[in-house]
């Protein structure tokens, strides 16, 4: 892909990023650390591609390593981070 | 399936983590955001199966259904059976030490994808993509071993205390410049064992860098290492051509840096000191120094009496309260001094607990109602007017040290100031120092009462003493 267009994306999510998380009060701080983490769980997709390209056991066993890592990342992630959140159900004033 | 769909598919994804990570800013949306944010990634994940990816060095014909398709979705069912129960049954109390587990394998999981795309590019890589591997096999290294450490200390499997040894500035450094000199080497040299020595220097820096970081500043370091396994994320998806990998490692790497400075300020930490500040401290001295001084020791009764005649008393939960699950124990009590008309409310430290937040989400566990929950600067002018302050498995978040000793590990961050109350009741196993590791001097105050003992077979006991008058 065209660098120019790769460099955008990244300063604009970068822009995002910083914006979406500006003004959080300390009582989210864990479960947005939490779901945050569940998101970089999507490297899964990226192992799940190079297992596809695997062509010698090597790059398969190492793949496939990786995508146990990231699918425990991922749904663990989410699944932890909803957790947390159940107990703040109905608790508002 | 179409490149156009996929990517467009993909877009889609990238706006949910963008919708999720919005959410999750807001206490009301919160729980929304985080289904919204697994909604896209099972979306991403899916489309992967129906579109085959021309792999980057054009060598691997991809076709549907994706070669060793059954390997893959066996993998993935291993993952379910690991992650899906570890997060189910963790007990809110040990959660910290498990986001922290899986921000580590999802960086390992980052640095094993950037390796086998090396291997699989071999001499075919472009100097940009071997550049963008090398960063994702560092900092994924760092952040696999890194997290790992963390995890160690946050469950006490090793010591809280920062681990100094002698000359640990200049291994350190050593270590970070052979780093970065075997990843100009890869870059150079193009060789599979380079890639492999400069994984093993990445883990082994990632264990240096965090050894020397005190038990309270440990949520920080995880937020950091959160933040930097985004950052490898994007950089795969550069080397994989993944404009959704891209965004959303890009996402976490930036709204987790925000994260880490708001959860630094909260503690009234720097970043920078909270990193290398290990090194530039003097060692507490661990030992020899705590000697035998008399401290004032109470029985339930003791208690029991003392808030009775109490008109205001504020409750202080510490980590201790979440091990001995008093929680529900601690409710009853609050509920019995409201019956006779006492006027109670929780003191609630940003980082009561080990994490922020991580006491809010223990109490409303045990239903304690939101509004008795005050935050450390809403409570902090109140002590003044408190008779009684009850502090419950807490130690550093009320330590003075944090304020009259500079160099003590947790100076500079701000305290709940229960040395103004008028009177003061910890409630403890031992006389073991908190988390941080440091004496409180609090404890030997004239005005202080201990009771010792298991935090929920103490506050029963105190339950029924109350009854009784």
């Amino acid at each position: 892909m065209d660098a120019m267009a790769i460099l955008s994306i990244f300063v604009l999510s970068v822009f995002v990023g910083f914006e979406v998380v500006s003004k959080v009060s300390s009582t989210l701080h864990t479960p947005l650390m939490s779901g945050a983490n569940a998101i970089h769980g999507v490297i899964l997709v990226g192992a799940i591609i190079v297992a596809d390209h695997s062509e010698t056991s090597l790059e398969l066993g190492l793949s496939l390593a990786a995508i146990v890592l990231a699918t425990i990342n991922m749904v663990g992630g989410f699944v932890v981070t909803d957790r947390m959140l159940e107990m703040f159900k109905g608790q508002k004033k | 399936m179409s490149r156009t769909l996929y990517d467009l598919i993909g877009l889609a994804a990238g706006i949910a983590f963008i919708l999720a990570l919005k959410g999750l800013s807001h206490p009301k949306t919160a729980r929304r955001g985080n289904l919204i944010g697994a909604f896209g990634a099972g979306l991403a994940t899916l489309v992967v199966f129906f579109y085959a990816s021309p792999s980057v060095s054009g060598k691997a014909e991809s076709s549907l259904p994706l070669n060793n398709l059954g390997w893959i979705l066996g993998a993935i069912a291993v993952g379910l059976i690991i992650g899906v129960p570890a997060a189910r049954r963790v007990q809110m109390t040990q959660m910290p030490q498990l986001v922290a587990l899986f921000n580590g394998v999802g960086g390992g999981a980052a640095a094993l994808v950037a390796i086998v795309e090396y291997l699989n590019l071999g001499l075919e890589a472009t100097t940009a993509q071997v550049v963008f591997t090398v960063f994702t096999v560092i900092v994924g290294c760092v952040s696999f071993s890194g997290s790992i450490i963390t995890f160690l200390k946050l469950q006490e499997l090793m010591t809280t205390r920062p681990v100094i040894f002698p000359a640990g500035r200049f291994i350190i450094a050593a270590t970070l410049i052979s780093v970065i000199g075997v990843g100009g080497w890869v870059v150079s040299a193009l060789g599979t064992t380079p890639l492999l020595i400069l994984a093993a220097l990445s883990l082994l820096f990632g264990v240096l860098f965090v050894l020397p970081v005190g038990g309270a500043d440990v949520p920080i370091v995880i937020s950091l290492l959160n933040a930097f396994t985004g950052l490898t994320v994007a950089a795969s998806g550069y080397v994989l051509d993944s404009v959704l990998l891209i965004i959303a490692g890009t996402l976490v790497g930036a709204s987790g840096t925000i994260l880490t400075r708001l959860m630094a300020e909260a503690m009234g930490r720097s970043l920078f000191g909270t990193l290398f500040g290990a090194f530039t401290a003097k060692q507490q001295d661990a030992s020899g120094v705590a000697e035998e001084r008399p401290v004032r020791s109470g029985s339930s009764d003791d208690v029991a009496i003392l808030l009775n005649y109490a008109r205001r008393v504020v409750i202080v939960p510490g980590f201790g309260l979440a091990v001995a699950q008093a929680q529900h124990t601690v409710r009853e009590l609050a509920d019995l001094m409201i019956s006779k008309g006492i006027d109670v409310a929780y003191g609630i430290h940003p980082v009561a607990g080990r994490m922020p937040g991580h006491m809010n989400v223990l109490l409303a566990e045990a239903n304690v109602p939101y509004d008795q929950l005050v935050e450390m600067d809403e409570i902090n002018p109140t002590f003044a007017q408190t008779d009684v302050a009850i502090v419950i498995g807490a130690n550093d978040v009320v330590n003075p040290a944090a304020k009259t000793t500079p160099g003590c590990p947790i100076y500079g961050m701000p305290i709940l100031e229960v040395s103004n109350a008028a009177n003061i009741i910890f409630l403890k196993r031992s006389m073991r120092p908190g988390f941080a590791g440091i004496e409180n001097e609090l404890l030997y105050d004239p005005k202080t009462m201990l009771l010792f003992g298991d935090a929920k077979s103490s506050l029963t006991k105190v339950v029924s003493a109350l009854k009784a008058l």
